[in-house]
C-alpha cells in the first residue's frame, strides 16, 4: 500500500482526510503538552548546565595557566635580573681589581710625593736674618756730638762707609736665599701636579664605583619587587617580554632573509656535488643538502654562543667546565671556519655554473656569442658573502633566545585570551539552549492553539458559571 | 657532551637523508620525432628550434631523444641522438653542446623519405622512455601526421603506452586539406584516439612562439 493511501481516512476526499489527521495530531500534542514541555525544558536546562559546567572548566584552566604564565614571568623576570646584579659585581670586582688592589702601590707613591714636597717645603722655608750684634755700637757712636773735631768725622765717615757696605752685602744675600727659595718651590709645582693627578684618578674610580654601587641598588629594588610578586613588577616585565618579542621576531625575520639568500648562493653548485636528479621527499637532494649546511651553521653558531656563555639555551653546555668549554670553543669555531670556506668555495663554483649556462643558453638562441662582462666583482662579492653569512648566522643565537624566552609568555597570554574566549563561546552556546527551549515551548503552544483556545474559553466559561452561582449562593 | 651533540646532529641529518628518500623518479624523458618526408623537410628549422628549447629546458639527469621519421620509423637507425643528461650541471651542459652539434649536422645533410611511418616511430619511442624510467614521458611528434606507410608495413594495431603524454607539433595543412578540412579534422580525431586507446594524452601545440606549453601535463 503506498503512503499516500495510508494517511488517506476517506478515500477520494484528501482535504478532509488531511484535515480529521490534522485535528488528530493537533489533539494529540495537546494532550501530551505538558510533559512536552517538561522533554522540551529539561533538554534546554542540560545543555546549558552542561555548558556552564565546560565554561567553568575552560576559566578554571585559563586560571592555571594565568598563574603559570605569573611564574614563567616572574621567573624569567628574576633570572634575568640575577644575571644582570651578577654582571654589575663582576664590573665592580674587575674595577676593584684593576684599581683598588694597586692601591697601596698608589699609597705608598702619595707618600712618597708628600715627603719630597715636605721636604722642599722645609728647604724654602725663610731663614731670619742674622741678629746685627753691631747695632749698639753704631749707636753710640751716632750719639756723639759733632764739635767740628776732624777725626770724629773721619770716624763717622768711615762707620758709614762700613754701614752702606754691609747693607748692600745683606740685601745680596738676602736675595740670593730668595731665590733659591723660589726654585725649591718651582721645583715642588711637578710633584703637586703629580699628587693632583693621582688623587683625581682615586676619585674617578671611587665615583665609578659609586655608580655601579646605585645600579646594583636600583636592581636588587626590582629583584624584591620580582621576589614579593607585585603588579608593578609584573606589568613592567609583561612590557618587557612583548617588546623582546617583537624586536627578536624582527631580528630573527632579516636572520631568515639571511639563510634565504645563503641557501640561493649555494644550492646550484650543491648540484654539481650530490647530483641535480635525485630527490628527497619530493625535495631536490641539492636544496635539502644546502638546507642542511645552512642549518648546521645555525647549530654550530648556537653552540659557539652557548659555549662562550652569551646564551643560555643548553644549560648542559654552560655548565660544563672551562676547559672542555674552552675547548668545545675551538672545535665550534673550526667547524663553522670550514662550513665559511666550504660557502665560499661553493659561492664561486656557482658563478662559473651560471656562466657556463648563461653561455649554452646563447648558443641555443643566437649563432652568434656575446661575450659576457668579464669581471671579477660579482664572483668575489659572492666568495665574501659566502664566507661572512655563516658567522653572521652565528648570531642568530642570541635573538631565537630572546625569543623563545618572550614566546612563552606571548603564547601564555595568547592562550589564555583564547580559553578565556572558549569558556565565553560556552556560556553563551548554554544560554542559547536555555533560551530556545523557552522558545519552543511557546511555538509549541502557539502550535496548539486551537485546543488551548477553547481550552481558555472552557475554563473561562466555568469559572463565571462558578462565580455566578457562589454569588446566586451568596 | 659535546659528541653526544654531534653525534646527535649527524645521526638526526642521517635519518633524514635515509627515511625520507624518494623512490618516485622525477626526471623527465622526451624523444622527439621529427618527419622528414616530401616538402615537410622544409620545416626542419622549426624543428630544430624545439630541440634546442628543450635542450635549455631539460635539466640535468632528463633525458633526450630525437628522430627522424622516414619509411620504417620502427629502427635504431632512425635516431639522430638521444641522451640520458649526466646530474652534475657542468657535465650536462657539455652534453648538450654535443647533442646541438649532433642535431644540426643532421639537419644540414637531411635527405627526404619516401614514406612516413609515424606509428614505428612511435613505437621506437616508447620503448626508449620506458628504458630511460624517467617519471614523466612526453613524445613530440613533429609531423603533418599524414601517415603513408610502404607495403608490407603493418602498424594497425594498438601501441601501449600508459601515462605517456603526446604533443603534436606544428601540424600543417595539406594542400588537399585546403578543399576538404575534414581530412585534417580527421587526421588529427584518428592520431587522438590511437593515443587514447593506448593510455596516452593528447595535445596538438601549433603556435611555436609559446614553446613553453609542450612541456606541460
Amino acid at each position: 500500500m503506498p503512503t499516500t493511501n495510508f494517511f488517506m481516512v476517506l478515500p477520494g476526499s484528501p482535504v478532509l482526510s488531511g484535515l480529521i489527521l490534522f485535528t488528530i495530531a493537533l489533539l494529540m500534542l495537546y494532550l501530551a503538552r505538558a510533559p512536552s514541555h517538561r522533554a522540551i525544558r529539561s533538554l534546554g536546562s542540560i545543555i546549558h548546565s552542561a555548558m556552564r559546567i565546560a565554561s567553568r572548566s575552560v576559566l578554571q584552566a585559563e586560571q592555571n595557566l594565568v598563574e603559570r604564565n605569573k611564574e614563567v614571568l616572574l621567573a624569567a623576570g628574576r633570572e634575568a635580573v640575577e644575571r644582570s646584579i651578577e654582571r654589575e659585581f663582576h664590573r665592580v670586582d674587575a674595577v676593584v681589581k684593576r684599581d683598588l688592589s694597586a692601591y697601596p702601590a698608589l699609597q705608598l707613591k702619595l707618600s712618597e710625593q708628600i715627603t719630597l714636597i715636605d721636604e722642599d717645603y722645609r728647604e724654602s722655608t725663610e731663614l731670619p736674618p742674622p741678629s746685627p750684634t753691631w747695632v749698639s755700637a753704631v749707636e753710640a757712636v751716632a750719639n756723639i756730638r759733632p764739635q767740628g773735631d776732624g777725626t770724629v768725622a773721619d770716624i763717622l765717615m768711615e762707620i758709614q762707609e762700613t754701614t752702606e757696605k754691609q747693607y748692600k752685602k745683606a740685601m745680596n744675600d738676602y736675595r740670593e736665599s730668595m731665590g733659591k727659595r723660589h726654585g725649591l718651590l718651582k721645583k715642588m709645582m711637578p710633584h703637586w701636579r703629580k699628587l693632583a693627578h693621582t688623587l683625581d684618578k682615586v676619585g674617578k674610580n671611587i665615583t665609578g664605583l659609586q655608580e655601579r654601587g646605585k645600579v646594583i641598588d636600583r636592581r636588587m629594588e626590582e629583584y624584591e619587587e620580582i621576589r614579593a610578586r607585585s603588579v608593578r613588577a609584573q606589568q613592567t616585565l609583561s612590557s618587557s617580554a612583548m617588546t623582546q618579542f617583537v624586536i627578536s621576531g624582527f631580528v630573527l625575520l632579516i636572520a631568515f632573509g639571511g639563510a634565504v639568500i645563503n641557501f640561493n648562493l649555494i644550492a646550484l653548485p650543491m648540484s654539481e656535488m650530490v647530483g641535480g636528479a635525485s630527490y628527497i621527499g619530493g625535495y631536490s637532494m641539492a636544496n635539502v643538502a644546502a638546507m642542511v649546511i645552512i642549518l648546521l651553521e645555525v647549530s654550530m653558531g648556537l653552540y659557539l654562543m652557548e659555549s662562550l656563555r652569551i646564551t643560555k639555551l643548553f644549560p648542559i653546555i654552560g655548565a660544563m667546565d672551562d676547559r672542555m668549554r674552552r675547548k668545545m670553543i675551538w672545535i665550534t669555531f673550526g667547524i663553522l671556519l670550514i662550513l665559511a670556506c666550504v660557502e665560499s668555495s661553493l659561492a664561486f663554483m656557482r658563478e662559473q655554473i651560471a656562466a657556463d649556462m648563461e653561455a649554452l643558453r646563447q648558443s641555443l638562441t643566437s649563432s652568434e656569442t656575446i661575450q659576457p662582462v668579464n669581471s671579477w666583482i660579482p664572483t668575489i662579492g659572492q666568495m665574501v658573502m659566502g664566507f661572512i653569512l655563516p658567522f653572521a648566522l652565528t648570531f642568530v643565537a642570541i635573538p631565537l633566545e630572546s625569543f623563545v624566552s618572550a614566546s612563552r609568555t606571548v603564547g601564555g597570554v595568547i592562550m589564555t585570551a583564547f580559553l578565556r574566549w572558549i569558556a565565553f563561546m560556552f556560556r553563551l552556546l548554554g544560554n542559547i539552549a536555555s533560551y530556545l527551549s523557552e522558545f519552543l515551548v511557546n511555538a509549541y503552544d502557539i502550535l496548539i492553539f486551537p485546543p488551548l483556545w477553547i481550552e481558555r474559553l472552557a475554563f473561562h466559561k466555568t469559572g463565571e458559571e462558578r462565580i455566578n452561582s457562589q454569588e446566586g449562593r451568596i | 657532551m659535546k659528541k653526544g651533540l654531534l653525534i646527535l646532529t649527524i645521526l638526526s641529518a642521517c635519518m633524514l637523508f635515509a627515511g625520507c628518500s624518494d623512490t618516485s623518479s622525477h626526471s623527465r624523458g622526451v624523444y622527439m620525432l621529427m618527419d622528414t618526408s616530401g616538402t615537410y623537410k622544409n620545416e626542419l628549422k622549426k624543428a630544430c628550434s624545439i630541440i634546442y628549447y628543450l635542450l635549455g629546458t631539460l635539466k640535468p639527469g632528463d633525458s633526450l631523444g630525437v628522430a627522424r621519421i622516414d619509411t620504417g620509423s620502427f629502427s635504431e637507425k632512425d635516431i639522430i641522438a638521444k641522451k640520458s643528461f649526466d646530474k652534475r650541471p657542468s657535465v650536462s651542459n657539455q652534453q648538450k653542446r654535443l647533442f646541438k652539434d649532433k642535431v644540426d649536422r643532421f639537419v644540414a645533410a637531411v635527405k627526404g623519405s619516401s614514406y612516413t611511418d609515424i606509428s614505428g616511430g612511435i613505437l621506437q619511442a616508447v620503448e626508449y622512455l620506458n628504458e630511460t624510467e624517467a617519471g614523466k614521458k612526453y613524445i613530440l611528434i613533429f609531423s603533418d601526421l599524414k601517415e603513408d606507410l610502404g607495403k608490407g608495413y603493418v602498424r594497425d594495431f594498438e601501441i601501449k603506452m600508459p601515462d605517456v603524454h603526446i604533443v603534436a607539433l606544428n601540424v600543417t595543412k595539406l594542400r588537399s586539406d585546403n578543399f576538404d578540412p575534414r581530412e585534417y579534422m580527421n587526421r588529427l580525431e584518428y592520431w587522438k584516439k590511437r593515443a587514447q586507446d593506448g593510455g596516452a594524452t593528447w595535445r596538438v601545440v601549433n603556435d611555436l612562439e609559446r614553446l613553453d606549453a609542450i612541456l606541460v601535463d
